[in-house]
């Protein structure tokens, strides 16, 4: 029994990995052709550095994650800290569950959402060229928000209020309190919005497709546009960097600390 | 006493308020107001009632990815099971392993897949090179929900793999001193204990294997338009923007009801990730 | 501890990506060029990136620093979305005849100033023409053709028996069914069905798209698929065996798999020009028609006539005996292929009217809704959803029950 389940949990694995193991082997392959390997070589690594829009791409992303990462935690946080300190219930719950909408909808419905209202504010306004860097930054905050609010509100709930009480008394201001106790407190939290924020906007395809403009596009779109022409051979290479890299953070905070935890529980809190 | 709050206190939730009308409030009303006009802007039902040829539609979609919900159940279940049995230190790197694909984009994951299904991809290669007849997969409706079984398991397994490691072994011990044989344990108490990961992990298959587009493009060839391919082609092909709208809006309540009813039971689930 | 290192960490990486951010470019113009797939040559493989090339006599003759935004769609529909929709707006476009008959009578596009195009005198219209004038912009005042070339059909010689070439029939022919890929366009896909009928795809007799559609509808169940630039990969590792598609692109497929052949059909099949020209909102026309001058030059022609393998009205280009040998290499009928196309029984597609328009949209939506039914599939669709209730019926019954008996013990 214990060994028929280790073996099928092996054979589920190696199914799961053997189109990516594929995928990595032949960004090796000397040849431009899926049909047959014809010897190692770093070439289509060599072409992917001289592929601008590719570089550009990567740039973008990176760029686009850092900043709404951090545009949506400084809100979210903020968020958080006025909820926890809201005394409407009412209110307070309706908050709660709008601020959730982008995570129960499916992706396609928030970024066909998001770009009617971009394209129709563009409209009003006069604007020629509505979809870009803006309206992929206001996306990807806003999708990254309710990730952030639920690191860290539990982080606000779980702090007891006597500690504050307490500074008070020994003479902090209201201000200082805040920043010298509560803040350290929940600071854990923050930076695990902090990450998980800037993964979900560099993973994220489908909304982007929606918001972005061709001349703007991140590593995920450019993916998509190798995907549907005449595909590069330097875009496996590319693949194979992300799996690496990914892989290797991985193994970081697996095996070194408790970061890992950010995308469970954005699965979690997905259902 | 209550305390009086500081400006900071009283003035921290309003960005993320204006952001939420503006942002998340302000599309739907969008959607719902593109669903309901014409092309001058006018109130009209005609949308939504046009629908009614998009029917078989729905109806495509919905079979396909209940029946990848339910692959990914049945292949998912005994996989969180086994991992939750190996060693803690095996299990460690089986999370690590599970959690690769996720974090991987779909695209990559499915791109890879059907290179290596296609007709001239290395499946067949190796079915020729073995005198087998090729096996044509891409442009039919298994390669699509083949596609979705393989993009999701993993969001299926991981909940169920939560609710297993916390579930309490007395209650097994308890069980087996009881006189239950190893299968009715499993039947009679791991799987209701661990039922709220099951709802979960099934949300999380089935609403993005419902929304898709890109696995139906690849694997389906075009041939297979999902809900997804045809909201995706209203938007950027004919800029017929009223009917996807109101294809939108179906699909959305669509999403919210089986959200709900099977959120009702994970509920409790959710709690215990978030903690 | 390991919070601070990563909180250290993540400082640490944005720190690096600052400068990227602060760094202000100097005063720069960008151009906007929004163009095919694979249609210009991208410095890939030693050869000219004819971009940057702009980018760099650009700079040496107006002392002005230009930087190409270079970006690409795959049908004349995609474009004309994007252009439409004012979601975006670029300097240079390269649509279809078509489609630049549809831009120019809607005003979307403007009239080019030919003083910064001197280079149009190599263009040769009679190539694509004939006497005419391009039925398109007759007073040619808004377009300078960038290639013209004709669809066929694309086949793998292993896969496909030499009998059964010739006609369009073989995109319909059940013996390679799952391996005929056809196009994602309504336009170029309607007219595979017209030729195979025998009517015009400029018919305005609605009975006639309507029958086209019922060929379509019937073809869906050999198909592969409906794909686009995709085709490239499918053709060439022999996941397809039979496709229609432009013919430089058979050139292009041929270098990287010598299995494959091409034919053009002998019921007719589309002769099409595709032109360089300026959208009316662009910001910098008088740097997009140096662009388009560009474009027509010696070197860079040349370099995207042998990047693309399309067939270029350009003198420059088909005159120069290097381009032809270089070609001859290639294919060594690809010249001919490419410019020996007077015997064939070729239309151009004109500019439908609006009415025809919408026609053609909703037989192209209802063709792509019709998913073929996977009667397995709703099978077992219908047997989880029906055991699942099963399932559900049988556990409330249950629970009621136990509920029933434990009220009954109470009382």
């Amino acid at each position: 029994m214990k060994t028929l389940s280790r073996v099928y949990m092996w054979v589920i694995f190696a199914l799961l990995y053997a189109p990516i193991l594929v995928l990595v082997i032949f960004s090796f392959n000397k040849g431009g052709s899926l049909a047959s390997y014809t010897g190692f070589s770093f070439k289509w690594y060599g072409e992917l550095f001289r592929d601008s829009v590719a570089l550009d791409s990567l740039k973008n992303s990176f760029l686009l994650a850092v900043f709404s990462a951090l545009l949506a935690t400084l809100i979210g946080t903020l968020a958080a800290l006025g909820l926890d300190r809201m005394r409407n219930k009412m209110l307070k719950s309706a908050v709660e569950s709008v601020t959730n909408i982008p995570m129960m909808n499916p992706d396609i419905v928030t970024g066909v959402s998001m770009m009617l209202l971009f394209v129709a504010f563009g409209a009003i306004l006069g604007l020629r060229d509505t979809l870009g860097k803006a309206t992929m930054l206001i996306a990807h905050t806003t999708f990254s928000l309710p990730y952030v609010i639920l690191s860290v509100l539990p982080r606000f709930k779980q702090f007891d209020k006597t500690l504050r009480e307490a500074a008070q008394d020994l003479g902090c201001t209201p201000m200082q309190s805040f920043l010298k106790v509560e803040l350290p407190a929940i600071l854990p939290g923050v930076l695990s919005g902090l990450v998980m924020a800037f993964t979900l906007s560099l993973d994220d395809f489908v909304i982007s497709h929606f918001v972005s403009s061709p001349d703007f596009q991140t590593l995920p779109l450019y993916i998509y546009n190798q995907t549907a022409h005449n595909v590069k051979y330097s875009m496996y290479a590319l693949c194979t960097l992300i799996i690496v890299t990914i892989l290797a953070l991985l193994l970081v905070i697996n095996f070194a600390g408790d970061f890992g935890k950010g995308k469970k529980r954005k699965e979690g809190a997905k259902k | 006493m209550k305390k009086r709050l500081s400006f900071l206190e009283r003035a921290a939730a309003v960005p993320h308020l204006v952001w939420t009308l503006l942002f998340i409030i302000g599309p739907l009303l969008f959607v719902l107001y593109f669903a309901f006009t014409d092309n001058d802007g006018a109130f009209t039902f005609a949308n939504i009632a046009h629908l009614s040829s998009y029917a078989h539609i729905f109806f495509v979609s919905i079979c396909f990815s209940v029946v990848a919900t339910a692959f990914c159940l049945l292949i998912g279940y005994p996989l969180a099971l086994a991992m939750a049995r190996a060693k803690p230190s095996t299990q460690k790197l089986l999370l690590v392993l599970l959690m690769l694909p996720m974090w991987i984009s779909l695209l990559i994951r499915t791109y890879s897949l059907m290179t290596l299904l296609d007709n001239g991809g290395l499946v067949n290669s190796l079915l020729r090179a073995m005198g087998l007849a090729p096996w044509h997969m891409v442009g039919t409706g298994g390669a699509v929900v083949l596609g979705m079984i393989y993009d999701f398991l993993p969001y299926m397994v991981l909940p169920i793999y939560t609710s297993m490691t916390k579930l309490d072994k007395r209650y097994l011990e308890a069980a087996a001193d009881l006189g239950c044989n190893p299968c009715q344990t499993l039947f009679r108490v791991t799987l209701p204990l661990t039922a709220p990961g099951i709802f979960s992990g099934i949300t999380m298959v089935f609403v993005p294997s419902i929304s898709t587009f890109y696995i139906s493009q690849k694997l389906g060839g075009g041939n297979f338009d999902l809900i997804g391919d045809t909201i995706e082609r209203q938007f950027q092909y004919t800029s017929t923007y009223h009917i996807g709208a109101a294809i939108s809006l179906v699909m959305m309540l669509l999403i919210i009801a089986s959200v709900a009813i099977f959120g009702r039971f994970a509920d409790k689930e959710e709690e215990g990730m978030l903690a | 501890m390991r919070r601070i290192t990563a909180f250290l960490l993540l400082v640490a990486l944005f720190a690096l990506f600052l400068p990227l951010v602060v760094s202000a470019k100097p005063e720069t113009v960008t151009l906007y060029v929004y163009n095919w797939g694979e249609y210009i040559s991208d410095g890939s493989e030693g050869s000219l990136d004819v971009n940057e090339a702009f980018e760099e006599w650009y700079f040496e003759t107006y002392g002005v620093k230009v930087q190409v935004n270079y970006s690409t769609y795959s049908s004349n529909e995609d474009m004309y979305a994007k252009i439409s929709s004012g979601a975006a707006s670029y300097d240079v476009i390269f649509p279809s005849d078509y489609m630049a008959a549809r831009l120019i009578s809607e005003n979307r596009v403007r009239p080019l100033n030919f003083d910064e195009i001197p280079n149009v005198e190599y263009i040769d219209y009679s190539k694509m023409f004939g006497d005419e004038k391009p039925y398109y912009d007759p007073d040619m005042r808004y377009t300078v053709p960038y290639t013209y070339g004709t669809v066929g059909i694309i086949y793998n010689t292993t896969m496909v028996d030499e009998e059964d070439i010739g006609s369009w029939d073989l995109m319909w022919n059940e013996k390679y069914a799952g391996n005929i890929l056809q196009f994602n366009n309504s336009r170029d896909a309607f007219a595979t069905a017209q030729f195979k009928l025998g009517c015009s795809p400029n018919s305005l007799d609605e009975s006639e798209w309507r029958a086209a559609l019922e060929e379509l509808k019937k073809q869906k169940a050999v198909l592969q698929g409906y794909v686009m630039d995709e085709i490239y990969n499918k053709m060439e590792n022999g996941s397809a065996a039979i496709a229609a598609y432009y013919a430089g692109d058979f050139l292009t497929m041929y270098e990287n798999n010598e299995d494959l052949a091409f034919f053009y059909p002998e019921e007719g099949t589309n002769l099409y020009t595709d032109v360089m020209c300026i959208p009316a909102d662009s910001r910098h026309p008088e740097v997009a028609e140096r662009y388009i001058n560009f474009m027509l030059s010696e070197e860079p022609a040349i370099a995207n006539a042998e990047a693309n393998y399309y067939a270029s009205p350009n003198r420059l280009v088909y005159e120069n005996e290097d381009y032809q040998a270089d070609m001859a290499e290639v294919h060594e009928d690809a010249i001919a292929i490419l410019y020996d196309i007077d015997g064939l029984k070729t239309e151009i597609y004109e500019n439908l009217p609006p009415e025809q328009l919408t026609l053609l949209n909703e037989l192209w939506e209802s063709l792509k809704i019709k998913s073929p039914i996977n009667v397995s599939i709703v099978v077992m669709a219908g047997v989880i959803v029906g055991g699942c209730a099963a399932i559900a019926i049988f556990f409330a019954i249950r629970r009621k029950k136990r509920r029933r008996i434990v009220a009954a013990l109470w009382q």
